[in-house]
């Protein structure tokens, strides 16, 4: 432990050091003069938000009018020898010694909230928050105090964001309405097939909405043939045309970026189309398309440059292959096509293409949809092979051939058993790689600011204010370690980092109950833990998990399978049956889960679901009728017609 | 107490009304071991129309009603088709005898469906008309006029409601048709006139014009009367530039049949007092219901009823002024008129009779959706209830206009597509009612349903994660209150 303790120990506890004498340092000012008690909160009785709110005020403007501000005990060591090293550096110091005011404690906490640091000393400098005693001495080793107390505003930007997707887009938004001085730069290194695309990030471009469109499609294909058992007539075979889907779903997407670039304008937001890598602290080298070069400063950066798609480095693989960044553009239709992977990207484009009429085949190494529930994901996957999607379980590629060029052309495929020595080989027109996806941040020069990535993953670890391993660098969205890969996640990160960093808003992004949905032809949306997630963590006989199959009515006259959608939550038997997992495999479950979602964050137990009243004829219903419990054993199947 | 009397009568409990409400209650009865009877009439539409076992919902109802609603939609998705490159050629037309074949199939498995879960539930089974000869015995009467006497310790009347006729229009219980009707039509109503501003008229006619019919509303005061004003004159805004015309400020004076068969209206404009007339082929009445007691002899048992709408009154135990005597469902003055609503009245109400339970049923934040063309899913408060109950001054209110994702490709008008958050306004800004127009109305009110049970403030509902993308996402994106007058048009994600 380097740090005194967020509690002022008692005399002769560990760390302490009573003798030492504070306010000492030369050149220091100490805001408490000894022997005089000082208030930083208002007087009275104060225990009310509204006095927290404006000691926080306070305490922000001491950090915002100070060059330095250090918060201290005067007893701490470690205070001391901060309070020296500026002293050394003949650099004056505001310090409070949070031992000597009347509402330390207070201070204290109030500090941990805004910083995530719950000890003292809390250094800050030219408002950037450099942490601890640690944190300081590291920061002046690596030169970045001494720039931290050169730059005095002489940066071109309050703000520099790298990556002009969801997360970097909110994040510079929210600052510039905060009055930021803002810029974002956004590049998109086109894929190795070439495909490129504008402002937006993924999401946009090549993840959510253009998936959800095609997924759309699909739908409207089962929606076809529903159609004539509703009335409606039509004889022919209806067939579907690849380039007119596509060109309208490219159109939507242009307008999109087009709606960026034009909202980034309106908030006086600088966009540049250009690569960004650190050279130096607070300095960032932005190169466009045509290999110019030009350099920005700014006091603090938000990297949210997000992730690219995965390949599998085998021969053939970036040459031949498409991944999900070529799929939504791709100028003519895939035609017969094996998907690689069993990601929920895996998933979700091989739906959609067996929705067109295409022969798909999807290849899996091991378990589909890692990390979410098993036992929807193989609902998810056998539903999808009722329908023409054929599965290869437990293969790998090993070489992609190209045996005819096109559009699409024939490649080969040779993939090989990962239990034995079986090797199969197959020909399609279209190898679609959808096997994960990595962080691109080894050539962003974030070694020379001495911002830490995982050195496997690429992703840059933060804490929980998303701040990285250099105070004024934070990272959200995909590129940031252990949080969901989710839009509405980046937004929302994005958004409260913004809030933080420039108004006085302490609230934190909560990754807790982060709801998703799988818009496979049959959607699963989830929130909470899986099914083995809560045995993990709970415990078997801790748990009551209630479910159910259902047959949405529109299906009935539809003809569409009985017993197939599926109804489960988990609930934890020591509190109050809480349900701690949501799941449902059905039509528009991403329409269904939200408001759930919502009610779990109000702390949603079996006996709420069961005491609200269904909207009648709906699927969402189902959750407040569930009777029967996985641990009954009792059938759950629906009985033929009624 | 009634333990001894039990043996001296056939039953424990008699349910009158085999609906939604009455079956819930015989089964959940059976379920803790009582002898149950349930005797079920379906007393033929002036038309003529009768159907099976099951009520109101299952077959004149909800049921047909979200199936042809679907069909509709399916219509409308056909013509998103081209855009997502389906080569399907246009128009394409419906074939009505088709569709209610297949609505009809599957009402008629429903009715099969419900009498096989009474006989396993050992629940008996009367399809009798009944009338109480006292206070514990009714005499039914069958099809044949056979009768039959049922005595029973306890009685629960859920025998729901009927379709209103205006009577004293010349000619309306001649020609109209009400809901009661439609659904069993083998042919096409062809150009139909709705009278009525019920949200069952305005479904009616969202989804006969979705199948391509040429409808007409003919409205006399206010939409959707009960529902949030604003939420329901975007209903039939959007309902408007989709084809469904509207005769607003208008009552029906007589209906006359043409010697070539069809139906002449002659109608009076209710601010000049001017007659105008058109032709229709088709009229469908959809003016309110009327709770089906007349023929119960209610007086022979002393059950109380309110003087205006013939409603039976109960208490919040769903008791009658009999003690042993209650009623649920939509027979009851002052319920809500939905399927779920009765289910659950009713297996609360048997099981604190026989279960040993004292919950009651909350009748509060009870959701409901309306499924016309764009649907309208609300839950809790209207905006003017909770100005009427807390004052303007202390609520407030958010709204997006949102446009969902499917609509941009498919070049649909999303003008009516909002959302709108009422909330308390001091902090932590408690959520009063949510009210949402949109596809999947229904899908996205019901957890938010929840939300609002659960006590849910607008700081949490702003606190949960989107689900991108979906239209219930705009719930949880709600930042622009009406007070502030900014514009609540959703761009971007």
């Amino acid at each position: 432990v380097e740090q005194s303790p967020p509690q002022s120990p008692g005399p002769g506890k560990a760390g302490d050091a009573p003798n030492r004498r504070s306010g000492h340092v030369r050149g220091a000012r100490v805001l408490s003069p000894p022997g005089r008690r000082a208030r930083l909160s208002s007087p009275g009785p104060s225990s009310s938000s509204e006095a927290r709110e404006e000691l926080r005020r306070r305490l922000r403007g001491l950090i915002e009018r100070s060059r330095v501000m250090i918060f201290s005990k005067s007893y701490c060591p470690h205070s001391t020898r901060v309070k020296e090293l500026f002293s050394s550096l003949g650099v004056e110091c505001n310090v409070l010694e949070l031992d000597q005011v009347d509402d330390g404690a207070k201070v204290q906490e109030v500090l941990s909230e805004i910083t995530n640091q719950k000890t003292v000393p809390n250094v800050f400098v030219n408002k950037v928050h450099v942490g601890g005693c640690d944190q300081t001495f590291q920061a002046y080793q690596s030169g970045l105090l001494q720039k931290l107390l050169q730059e005095d505003s002489a940066y071109d930007y309050d703000l520099i964001i790298v990556g002009g997707g969801s997360g970097g887009l909110s994040c510079a938004k929210e600052a510039a309405i905060l009055g930021k001085k803002v810029m974002v730069l956004d590049f998109v290194v086109p894929s190795p097939q070439g495909t490129s695309w504008g402002l937006g990030g993924t999401c946009v471009n090549v993840g959510c909405i253009p998936k959800k469109l095609m997924h759309q499609a699909a739908l409207l294909g089962q929606a076809l043939c529903d159609s004539r058992k509703f009335g409606w007539e039509y004889n022919q075979q209806v067939k579907h045309n690849w380039e007119t889907m596509t060109k309208a779903i490219q159109n939507h997407i242009s307008s999109l970026n087009w709606g960026y670039r034009l909202s980034l304008r309106e908030k006086a937001v600088a966009y540049v189309n250009s690569y960004g890598e650190f050279v130096e602290h607070h300095k960032i080298k932005a190169t466009n398309k045509k290999g110019q070069e030009t350099y920005y400063t700014a006091a603090q950066f938000v990297i949210a440059t997000g992730e690219r798609p995965r390949y599998l480095g085998i021969q053939g693989d970036k040459e031949y292959c498409i991944t999900s960044d070529d799929l939504f553009s791709l100028p003519y239709c895939p035609g017969k096509t094996l998907v690689v992977g069993a990601s929920y990207v895996a998933l979700e484009c091989a739906g959609f293409l067996a929705g067109f009429g295409l022969d798909v085949t999807v290849m899996v190494r091991s378990i589909l949809l890692r990390g979410f529930d098993q036992e929807m994901a193989e609902k998810v996957g056998s539903y999808m092979e009722q329908h023409g999607v054929k599965f290869l379980r437990k293969f790998i590629p090993v070489m992609i051939q190209q045996l005819e060029k096109g559009s699409p052309g024939k490649l080969k495929v040779l993939a090989k058993s990962t239990e034995g020595t079986e090797t199969i080989e197959g020909v399609y027109n279209t190898v679609l790689l959808a096997i994960g996806r990595d962080s691109c941040t080894r050539k962003m020069g974030l070694e020379k600011i001495g911002v830490k990535i995982n050195e496997k993953s690429g992703k840059i670890p933060v804490n929980d204010v998303e701040q990285t391993s250099v105070p004024y660098v934070y990272a959200v969205g995909d590129v940031s370690e252990g949080k969901p890969e989710l839009t509405p996640v980046a937004i929302q990160s994005g958004k409260l980092l913004a809030r933080r960093l420039f108004g006085a808003s302490l609230e934190k992004c909560d990754y807790i109950n982060v709801p998703t949905t799988v818009f496979t032809p049959l959607e699963y949306g989830c929130c909470g833990l899986a099914e083995e997630k809560a045995i993990e963590v709970y415990k078997k006989e801790n748990l009551e998990i209630y479910h159910t199959l259902f047959w949405p009515l529109e299906w009935t006259v539809a003809g569409r399978e009985n017993n197939t959608c599926y109804a489960k939550i988990i609930c934890n038997k020591l509190d109050h049956d809480r349900v701690i997992g949501f799941h449902i495999l059905g039509p528009n479950a991403g329409e269904v889960t939200q408001g759930f979602v919502a009610a779990m964050k109000c702390g949603l137990t079996k006996q709420l679901l069961d005491d609200t009243i269904g909207i009648h004829p709906t699927c969402g219903e189902v959750f407040t009728t569930l009777e029967i419990t996985k641990s009954s054993g009792l059938d759950i199947t629906q009985k033929g017609c009624g | 107490l009634e333990d001894h009397l039990t043996g001296q009568r056939d039953y424990d409990l008699l349910v009158i009304g085999g609906g939604s409400g009455g079956l819930a209650c015989a089964k959940e009865a059976a379920q803790l071991g009582r002898k149950v009877a349930v005797v079920d009439y379906v007393e033929p539409s002036p038309q003529g129309t009768r159907w099976g076992l099951g009520g109101t919902c299952v077959n004149v109802g909800c049921i047909p009603k979200k199936l042809m609603h679907q069909a509709a939609l399916l219509g409308g998705l056909i013509q998103d088709a081209p855009h997502y490159g389906w080569e399907v050629a246009q128009p394409v037309p419906h074939d009505w005898r088709k569709m209610a074949e297949a609505v009809q199939n599957h009402v008629k498995s429903l009715n099969w469906g419900h009498r096989v879960q009474l006989q396993d539930r050992k629940v008996k089974y009367f399809n009798i008309k009944a009338s109480f000869v006292d206070e514990h015995t009714v005499c039914g009467v069958a099809k044949g006029g056979k009768e039959i006497l049922l005595s029973a310790d306890h009685i629960i009347i859920a025998t729901g409601g009927r379709p209103r006729y205006p009577t004293h229009i010349e000619g309306a219980l001649e020609y109209g048709i009400t809901s009661d009707d439609i659904f069993w039509l083998k042919e096409s109503p062809g150009k139909t006139l709705v009278v009525g501003a019920s949200y069952v008229a305005l479904e009616c006619a969202g989804f006969l014009t979705g199948i391509g019919l040429d409808t007409t509303v003919m409205i006399r005061s206010i939409p959707l009367r009960g529902f949030d004003q604003q939420m329901s004159s975007m209903v039939i805004e959007h309902m408007a530039s989709h084809g469904t015309q509207f005769l607003r400020g208008c009552a029906p004076s007589r209906v006359r049949r043409l010697p070539d068969g069809h139906l002449q209206v002659t109608w009076e404009d209710c601010t000049t007092g001017k007659e105008d007339t058109g032709t229709f082929d088709t009229v469908l009445w959809a003016i309110g219901r009327v709770p089906d007691t007349r023929s119960l002899n209610l007086e022979k048992a002393g059950v109380d009823t309110s003087p205006d709408t013939q409603k039976i009154l109960v208490d919040s135990r769903e008791g009658t002024s009999v003690p042993h005597i209650y009623a649920i469902g939509d027979v009851v003055e002052g319920r809500p008129e939905l399927t779920p609503t009765a289910i659950m009245a009713g297996r609360l109400l048997v099981q604190r009779l026989f279960g040993g339970s004292s919950d009651l049923m909350d009748y509060d934040n009870v959701p409901t959706t309306v499924f016309t063309p764009l649907e309208y899913g609300c839950v809790g408060l209207s905006e003017e209830e909770a100005v009427a109950r807390h004052g303007q001054e202390h609520v407030e209110v958010y709204h997006a206009h949102y446009k969902p994702l499917e609509f941009t490709v498919a070049g649909r008008d999303a003008s009516q597509c909002y959302v709108k958050m009422v909330c308390l306004r001091e902090p932590p800004q408690l959520v009063l009612g949510l009210h949402f127009l949109g596809p999947n109305a229904g899908e996205v009110t019901q957890g938010f349903a929840l939300g609002i049970k659960c006590g849910a403030s607008y700081a949490q509902v702003m606190r949960t994660v989107g689900i991108h993308p979906t239209c219930s996402e705009e719930v949880v994106k709600l930042r622009i209150s009406k007070r502030s007058g900014l514009d609540p048009t959703v761009t971007g994600c």
